[in-house]
């Protein structure tokens, strides 16, 4: 098993979803599946090939320090469930 | 119980602190990290987002080159290492301030490492050690409902670029501290990238501390601090928590490894009480944004626009001005500090008198306020001091001057004039009533004659009041002296 229910619950729990039995013996199965497929990656040599974390080689895309204008506050908050005038609302963390 | 005490004295000696700060600055650029928004400060809620900043999906985050000036300038200025090549990494958390679920920063590879600064504590000089600084950006702000268990959130600072500044863990007491985040915060102000408002938020700080046994090579076991948002407060905030481990440690508990908060009001940490998620960021390649490349034209292009920095205005301040260390670290410590300073010596030859009113009379009635907002110009306070040099108002005059001048932001001139304050320097003037006093005080004139100069204190006391303090006190020496011996 290349992955474990713990560490499926553990995972779950950092993206706050709450997995019922069935739903956490199903996920752990084709996590596990997953990562048994991707780590078909291993077989090939990288020995001489050097890291890279970009499917592209481009560097350094930089915008100028230039205000544009952004959204008004209606358009911001729009999409939001729960809102007043000028704020989203949340329930409280802390 | 005594034997308990002494048991615990006799320890006490025997621990050795160690600090290491992180801090947040604010980078002082027109618009956030990624996005075109405005940075603001007291806007509108939510009246400065855009879809990259909000978090919207399929958006393009792209780079603010000052971004990247701004950090390659700090790291130049500490003598650390610039990366030359660096990239962004996400840093995953869920909180209701972080609308795309994870904060853009940098991990594995920062754009500055290896650096260090050199801080000056009761005269005794100590290299620093700075481990990394990287770019990220800054979270939104929540405002909590006062009454229902609800939070607002304000999105528009979301996105501001923020440098991290992190230290070794070289500082071993409060004090080192406290001096470290001052000289970091000095650097910041006179390189001019950063506001260093800590009330607001612009300049922040957290440390680890942790106490171990002197002589022992590992750390003990740490606690880490935030919430102190001056620069008292994350000195006592410090000393608080060396006391509490202390005593801890002394009965024979264990520290727990966990995140305090310091309360201003009670003077203590707090537990935030496992309020604390175990971290677990997931960090991972940024892959949104580019790796970022630095070349060595731009490196030499940056250096060049290098200011003065403190250390070297510094030791520029003790030759040019014949100043002491003390003074000139002292005078050095903040930008706008050292330009008063300079502003008022030029209107003045005697500069170490400037540093003697400043640190003294000016410091004072500051009452730590920011010296930006001091109503007395450097240029009046020069001239106040040239007023005493000239001997047209005497030292102690002066001061009573001063103070209202930093309540009304007179001129010195204007004051004297108002108040009558003008030194009495006229000989013929100041002889009149010196006779006076020594005729209406045979006895003490005895005294003085057989011997008992201490008497002479007694006569300019009695000038001074009769002049309302006015009476040019080298003169009034020297007349009583001719008057009494002739």
């Amino acid at each position: 098993m290349k992955i474990s229910r713990q560490e499926v619950e553990h995972v779950a729990h950092l993206a706050r979803l709450n997995l019922s039995e069935d739903d956490l013996v199903k996920m752990t199965g084709q996590l596990d599946e997953i990562l048994n497929y991707v780590a078909k990656l291993e077989e090939l040599d990288t020995t001489d090939i050097e890291p890279t974390t970009h499917a592209f080689s481009v560097k350094n895309a930089y915008r100028d320090d230039i205000a544009q204008e952004s959204l008004t506050q209606e358009e911001s908050l729009r999409n939001c469930a729960v809102r007043n005038n000028e704020a989203f609302i949340v329930p409280r963390i802390l | 119980m005594v034997l308990r005490q002494i048991r615990r004295q006799r320890y006490m000696m025997n621990f050795e602190t160690v600090i290491g700060l992180e801090i947040h600055a604010q980078l002082k650029t027109r618009t956030k990290i990624f996005c075109g928004c405005a940075l603001s400060f007291g806007d509108p809620p939510n009246s400065h987002t855009c879809p990259v900043c909000l978090g919207m999906p399929g958006v393009l985050p792209v780079l603010n080159k000052k971004v990247v000036e701004y950090a390659i300038k700090m790291g130049l200025a500490t003598n650390s290492q610039i990366n030359r090549f660096n990239q962004f990494a996400r840093k995953n958390y869920f909180y209701p301030d972080l609308p795309k679920g994870y904060q853009t920063s940098q991990f594995d590879l920062p754009i500055v490492e290896h650096g260090s600064v050199e801080i000056d504590v009761d005269g005794s000089k100590k290299t620093i050690g700075i481990t990394r600084m990287h770019m990220e950006e800054d979270a939104g702000k929540l405002i909590h409902d006062e009454r229902e268990p609800l939070s607002y959130v304000d999105l528009n600072r979301t996105g501001t670029p923020l440098l991290e500044i992190v230290s070794e863990p070289d500082l071993r007491s409060p004090q080192e501290a406290y001096a470290y985040l001052k000289k970091i915060h000095a650097i910041l102000r006179y390189l001019d990238i950063c506001d260093g408002n800590m009330q607001e938020g612009s300049f922040r700080c957290d440390a680890n501390i942790s106490l171990r046994p002197v002589g022992q090579e590992e750390f003990g076991i740490r606690t880490e601090l935030k919430n102190m948002n001056s620069f008292r407060n994350v000195q006592n905030a410090l000393e608080y928590e060396v006391r509490r481990q202390r005593d801890l440690l002394l009965d024979g508990e264990t520290i727990i490894q966990e995140t305090l908060l310091w309360n201003p009001d009670s003077n203590r940490t707090e537990s935030m009480r496992g309020k604390e998620d175990a971290h677990d960021y997931r960090y991972f390649p940024c892959p949104d944004l580019v790796p970022v490349e630095i070349d060595e034209a731009w490196i030499d292009a940056i250096r060049k626009t290098l200011p003065e920095l403190p250390d070297e205005r510094k030791n520029r301040f003790i030759e040019e001005y014949n100043l002491p260390e003390y003074d000139a670290v002292i005078l050095t410590g903040s930008r706008e500090l050292a330009d008063y300073f300079e502003t008022a010596a030029r209107l003045c030859a005697n500069a170490k008198k400037v540093s003697n009113w400043i640190m003294t009379e000016l410091l004072r009635e500051l009452k730590g306020e920011d010296i930006s907002g001091c109503k007395v110009a450097p240029e009046q306070l020069g001239e106040l001091i040239a007023m005493v040099e000239k001997g047209t108002i005497s030292g102690k005059i002066a001061k009573t001057v001063f103070i209202d001048m930093m309540a009304t932001g007179k001129d010195p001139a204007v004051i004297v004039k108002e108040k009558n304050l003008v030194q009495v320097s006229d000989e013929g003037e100041l002889q009149a009533m010196v006779e006076e006093i020594v005729a209406a005080n045979p006895d003490q004139a005895e005294q003085f004659r057989q011997g008992k100069t201490k008497v002479m204190g007694f006569f300019v006391g009695q000038l001074m009041k009769k002049t309302k303090g006015k009476a040019n006190p080298k003169m009034a020496n020297e007349l009583f002296v001719r008057t009494l011996t002739e």
